[in-house]
């Protein structure tokens, strides 16, 4: 990738990071850990790798992207109101009683979201829908989907990749976000799911493993899932939980809480280095 | 003797006949054979995708089609739609309001020799907290038809209840004008109404001609659609009457006898007395010692007749 495109993809998840802080700590609640550790994954898809338009949020035609995690709103939100889905202003309203921007996404209020998720499982099986439906319809749109590692304790999740995989859904690319926390500590001491990569390649999947901070191992991963025919691909990125707020690196107790004023300065203190 | 299909027969006969007309893809739970979403793939393979015993994902699979913008019928046996899933039926495909239908058979206690871990008796309570959810529960065959027609007509989620066991046909399939949410008047009566829904219809309008004998005259309605409720059609059955009953192949708690209790209470209190499952899981047996024993029989719909016309003041 070039250097330009490499710092200006990187200036936009550096955004999408400061975002993501004032939203949860307007919101004095919310998910900051998995929302930082998504941060460049999710500007990569928005901004180099999904044929999405502001402008005609419901293309048929589009991409589908589904945050089967969707706790992480907070960077769903940033990005889609950075892309022009809604003014930037609405960020700081999340969570509040007449806000769209709920705790976790609604399809139904929040332009740009393409599925509800919240209930962990439920997104990637519904992406596998939205998969399946472009075959169907044989069109030519790709659905993504990003899972938390702890989400992946959820029998759901390998009822979905035995659909996606039997159905033969080469259109259908999940993402595993592999920070290795959970809310109850280490995913490994909690309630081990690893190894991802053997699972995944034996439930028929075409699986690749990348360092989801480093944005040429990000381009490389997805260009590479494009070439992948007659099954699904899993992208495993390895990522930290927190990433870009040092305080918050690698801290389980910063999965699902807001930080103080305090923390608040410090954190955008640290991003506005960047 | 009135000819007797199951509703399900009627539901995969439905989807097959009306595959041609509307643009619909079917899931199954591999229970297609039981469920009869197999006379469509017969017809339509291409539109027809088993997912395995898999019911969960099925559901949240469905929701994708739906919101990708097909419109696509997920069966299974209800246990496993309104009981395995409901959480799948909650959060990915009544709160985002999408469009799709749950074919769900093998409901109530007629599942017969199967026993209790296959009898749901829960379904429509677990439906019904919904919101945005229609509830459909045919009677007969022809009834079963025109739901699913309407199924694919109306936008948003449905719940279509069927049965497993051959039941008589009540309606003609020519003259029969099926009307969502709109609850049908089967025979006129000034002393008590019954309110029945499913298979248990038949049996209200035998209860209907027994208390006929012994004097009593007794209005029958068949509420097919379960949520929304057809309060109009209710109340003037409250107000005219006095004295309801209602029948219902499901458990008294929270199905049709606690809708149309919920809907007389707050607007015209009358004596509401329930035919149903009387809070207890279901059995193995025939289905006509089933019947008997949980008391879905025109002889208790007309003891439980009596009983509401007892505490009419």
């Amino acid at each position: 990738m070039e250097q330009a495109k490499k710092q200006q993809l990187a200036k936009i998840a550096n955004q999408l990071r400061l975002d993501i802080v004032e939203e949860v700590h307007a919101a004095k609640s919310g998910h900051p850990g998995g929302s930082l550790s998504i941060a460049d994954i999710i500007t990569y898809l928005y901004y180099e790798e999904m044929n999405v338009n502001p402008q005609n949020p419901a293309d048929p035609d589009r991409d589908r992207f589904v945050l089967s995690k969707g706790h992480t709103a907070p960077a769903l939100y940033a990005v889609l109101a950075e892309k022009g889905f809604f003014p930037r202003e609405e960020l700081v309203t999340l969570r509040k009683v007449d806000s769209f921007l709920q705790g976790h996404p609604d399809m139904k209020h929040t332009p740009g979201v393409d599925m509800t998720t919240g209930s962990l499982g439920l997104g990637i099986s519904a992406a596998c829908g939205m998969a399946l439906a472009a075959k169907i319809d044989g069109k030519n749109y790709r659905t993504y989907t990003i899972v938390g590692d702890g989400e992946s304790e959820e029998g759901q999740v390998w009822e979905a990749c035995m659909f996606a995989a039997h159905y033969k859904l080469d259109n259908f690319c999940m993402i595993l976000d592999l920070n290795g926390l959970q809310i109850d500590g280490p995913i490994t001491e909690v309630m081990n799911p690893t190894p991802h990569d053997q699972k995944l390649a034996a439930f028929g999947f075409h699986v690749i493993v990348a360092d989801g901070h480093d944005f040429d191992a990000i381009e490389a991963a997805f260009a590479e899932a494009k070439t992948v025919k007659g099954k699904p691909t899993a992208i495993i990125f390895n990522t930290v939980k927190g990433k870009g707020v040092s305080f918050m690196e690698n801290q389980v107790g910063w999965h699902g809480s807001a930080p103080n004023d305090e923390q608040y300065a410090q954190a955008v203190a640290e991003l506005s280095k960047n | 003797m009135a000819e007797k299909i199951a509703t399900r027969e009627a539901y995969g006969n439905a989807l097959a006949e009306l595959g041609e007309k509307y643009d619909f893809v079917v899931l199954d739970a591999d229970l297609a054979a039981a469920t009869k979403t197999g006379i469509f793939k017969k017809k339509y393979p291409a539109r027809h995708f088993d997912c395995g015993i898999a019911e969960g994902n099925m559901m949240a699979v469905a929701a994708g089609l739906a919101a990708a913008g097909k419109i696509p019928f997920a069966s299974t046996f209800a246990m496993f739609a309104a009981g395995r899933a409901y959480e799948q039926i909650r959060n990915a495909i009544g709160y985002p309001h999408l469009n799709v239908k749950i074919g769900a058979t093998h409901a109530g206690i007629t599942v017969g020799e199967d026993g209790a871990t296959h009898q749901c008796n829960e379904d429509l309570a677990l439906m019904r907290t919904i919101p945005g959810m229609t509830i459909v529960n045919p009677a007969d065959a022809v009834e079963a038809r025109a739901a699913v027609e309407a199924a694919i007509l109306h936008k948003g989620p449905m719940y279509l209840r069927f049965g497993r066991f051959a039941v008589p046909v009540l309606y003609n399939k020519e003259s029969y004008k099926f009307e969502l949410g709109r609850g049908v008047n089967m025979a006129e009566g000034k002393d008590v109404t019954i309110i029945a829904t499913g298979i248990m219809v038949d049996m209200a309008l035998q209860a209907a001609e027994l208390l006929k004998a012994d004097g009593v005259s007794a209005r029958v309605i068949n509420i097919h659609t379960i949520k929304p409720l057809d309060k109009e059609i209710v109340l003037d059955a409250a107000r005219a009457t006095g004295a309801i009953v209602t029948a219902e192949e499901h458990s008294i708690i929270g199905g049709l006898g606690s809708a149309v209790a919920e809907a007389v209470g707050e607007a015209c209190p009358v004596p509401v007395v329930r035919v149903g499952v009387e809070d207890s899981y279901g059995r193995s047996g025939s289905v006509p010692a089933l019947l008997e024993l949980y008391g879905l029989t025109p002889a208790n719909i007309v003891a439980k007749a009596k009983l509401a016309l007892s505490l009419k003041k």
